[in-house]
């Protein structure tokens, strides 16, 4: 009797775990399925109403970099751009090495674009359309900087992470991704193959 | 002056060319949309560009952008734009893109008369911004394909399309036919031009020389990714990857690794 009642506690508390953890999975899931042409549109103008804040901030440098490293986290993608930027060398990767890539990269990409950022100084984007390609959305924006003809600049956003980020950005065509996957590909060159040399350099490049 | 000569050669130049530029053989087209067989040569070519970059034009382009006031080099690069429309006029007939030739020829027109001789650059306040067509556009217009990467002394990035294209530019500018030496006088602002914009935009065109790994696999990836949104004419011969719609996600959920299984999933 009082094992039967055991049983059938144990029974219950695991089917209250499982419902619980389904209906936490739909939730979650739910909002995922549905990434739409306003979801994608209110994120790259969230994300372009930071940028701008930062580009007409007159920031310092290094303040400049800091923030672009929080908007960076904040909207992008980062473990999705990481891995392809690592490419094929990320098969060879340890766990241990992918996480330390993964820091050096954002504090990198930071830097980087912080840098080139920099000459749009004076600037702001503006958001135009958005268009499905594929499983994701592709957000045109147009940027405007003085005493230069606007020029485009897209961002790719899919919530394949579970939230609606962006994990590719074209200037001009330029593409983020494959420029990024060249550059890294070449600093592993470098260091003859050898992934935590890169992650060093990587450290204090950008 | 040069007409005469220049109708029969275009008439066979697009025939011709599509002989000359170099293709990659059939089904060897390179996955990720660069066709570089000339890379050894190009590559000796860009460290002697950079080493001139370093010693000549990056002192002399900040030199330009510290020294020049602001609103003057703005000037001259309106300037030199503005001579560059002619061009991109008869380009865009060459194209039938009239839309394009009537846009530009409204621009040229204010900014000839209302913006002083295209000192200012009065059509931009109206939203008509510069509609930029060149030779190689033409070329790919017509169908001529992109041909081999090419990097070329000083000038930097081009393909082999592009390479031909500047050339017949040179060739067929309606400025041509101002006499000299005002013609070679109105070369000049071009020149400024181009330094201004090496002084202006140097962190970004430094952190592109100095700062990556492999500057010529950048430059070369920048040029040929910035040069088929321009020109807007897919080139079948080389493969869609390098046009940029990248799906990461199916890429990495394939035979390589998912990142948040590796990143996360360990715990």
């Amino acid at each position: 009797m009082k094992s039967y009642t055991e049983n059938s506690d144990m029974f219950r508390r695991h089917f209250l775990t499982r419902a619980a953890a389904g209906v936490t999975a739909s939730v979650f899931a739910l909002p995922a399925l549905a990434l739409t042409t306003g979801r994608a549109r209110s994120l790259v103008d969230q994300l372009v109403a930071d940028i701008n804040r930062a580009l007409s901030s007159g920031l310092a440098p290094g303040a400049m970099h800091a923030e672009f490293e929080r908007i960076f986290r904040r909207y992008a993608d980062v473990p999705t751009i990481a891995a392809y930027a690592l490419g094929v060398d990320g098969r060879r990767a340890s766990a241990a090495q992918k996480r330390a890539f993964q820091e050096a990269f954002i504090g990198y990409i930071a830097r980087k674009y912080g840098t080139r950022f920099r000459d749009f100084a004076g600037g702001r984007i503006e958001v135009d359309e958005v268009r499905q390609v594929k499983s994701f959305y592709e957000v045109s924006c147009t940027a405007h900087l003085p005493g230069e003809a606007p020029f485009a600049v897209d961002f790719m956003v899919s919530d394949n992470a579970g939230r609606d980020l962006f994990f590719n950005m074209k200037i001009e065509g330029v593409n983020l991704l494959l420029t990024e996957r060249t550059e890294i590909g070449a600093m592993i060159d470098r260091r003859g193959g050898n992934l935590d040399g890169m992650i060093q350099d990587l450290r204090s490049s950008g | 002056m040069f007409f005469p000569v220049i109708r029969p050669m275009l008439a066979g130049l697009a025939l011709g060319l599509s002989a000359a530029c170099t293709l990659p053989a059939p089904g060897a087209a390179p996955a990720d949309g660069i066709f570089d067989p000339y890379e050894t040569r190009n590559r000796a070519t860009h460290a002697r560009s950079k080493a001139v970059d370093r010693r000549v034009i990056r002192p002399v382009a900040l030199a330009y952008a510290d020294t020049v006031p602001q609103p003057v080099q703005e000037m001259v690069v309106h300037f030199a734009d503005n001579l560059a429309v002619p061009g991109a006029v008869l380009n865009q007939l060459l194209q039938l893109d009239l839309g394009g030739a009537l846009h530009n020829g409204v621009r040229f027109g204010l900014n000839s008369t209302l913006g002083f001789a295209g000192v200012f650059d009065v059509a931009a306040e109206f939203g008509i911004y510069e509609d930029e067509a060149d030779f190689g556009q033409t070329l790919a217009v017509w169908g001529v394909p992109e041909g081999a990467y090419l990097e070329l002394p000083i000038l930097g990035p081009a393909t082999e399309r592009d390479a031909v294209g500047r050339v017949v530019d040179l060739l067929i500018d309606p400025l041509n036919t101002i006499a000299r030496p005002e013609s070679l006088y109105l070369k000049l602002p071009k020149v400024a031009a181009k330094v201004g914009k090496r002084g202006r935009y140097a962190a970004s065109v430094d952190s592109l020389f100095y700062d990556s790994a492999d500057s010529y696999a950048q430059s070369r990836l920048l040029y040929l990714q910035n040069r088929r949104f321009d020109v807007g004419v897919s080139d079948r011969a080389i493969s869609s990857t390098a046009d940029g719609e990248i799906d990461p996600y199916s890429e990495l959920s394939g035979a390589m690794t998912d990142p948040y299984e590796e990143l996360y999933g360990e715990q």
